[in-house]
């Protein structure tokens, strides 16, 4: 299964990346591959600030399942206007 | 019409994309960029989108503005990368047949972008530069915004 993480802002530094495309070995939740992402990276892992998700630039729970080709964004607060 | 540009925001073209003859108001709010912040001196602000979904969720503010308050029309525009002091980072203009629905309508629409919309500031102040909203923990007191 194919996606692509995006991250911004604060998770963007800590992440080293703004976009990122992945294969997932096994279904699972936005929360899941959050977690895991996480362990990978240490500061996003020393990350202990809110975060929503969106999936397909829509905001999900952590407990949406992820589907072939979807992309993730990871948000921190967001601060416009 | 909503936009994300990267230059200074043109009010013109937002109130004329507004404009109608059955409007008898238009109400426009401009952000602009504030020297001071959290009791420090802030030299400039710079901005990032999530663009696509920033104007998706642009888009739907709209809608709800147009549904909510019987508004005649919708215009927006933020700006991202640096906006210096006294620059505009977004622009809302809301036209309606009463200035009433305008300044009610004007006013969710700001206050719902601030709460929804993909898009993140930075402020530089001197000697560091942070970005906007709780890093850490959800009960921390937050910088407060415009």
């Amino acid at each position: 299964m194919a996606v692509t993480l995006r991250f911004f802002a604060a998770l963007r530094e800590r992440a080293g990346a703004s976009l990122v495309t992945r294969d997932l070995p096994s279904p699972m939740t936005v929360g899941d591959l959050w977690e895991c992402l996480r362990r990978e990276r240490p500061a996003l892992g020393d990350y202990s600030g809110p975060v929503r998700f969106a999936v397909n630039q829509e905001y999900v729970d952590k407990e949406t399942p992820l589907q072939d080709n979807d992309e993730v964004a990871f948000i921190p607060p967001v601060s416009g206007g | 019409m909503f936009e994300i540009v990267n230059h200074r925001i043109d009010v013109e073209r937002l109130l004329a994309a507004v404009g109608r003859p059955q409007a008898g108001a238009i109400v426009t709010f401009v952000g602009t960029t504030r020297n001071h912040n959290a009791g420090r001196p802030v030299v400039r602000l710079e901005y990032e989108a999530y663009p696509e979904m920033a104007l998706r969720e642009m888009h739907r503010i709209g809608e709800q503005v147009l549904e909510r308050f019987g508004a005649t029309a919708v215009a927006m525009a933020h700006r991202i990368g640096v906006v210096e002091i006294g620059e505009a980072s977004v622009v809302i203009a809301v036209s309606a047949a009463h200035r009433s629905a305008a300044f009610e309508a004007c006013r969710f629409a700001i206050d719902r972008l601030k709460e929804i919309v993909p898009i993140w500031k930075k402020e530089h102040y001197e000697g560091g530069e942070v970005w906007i909203g709780p890093q850490q923990g959800g009960s921390e007191a937050t910088a407060l915004n415009a």
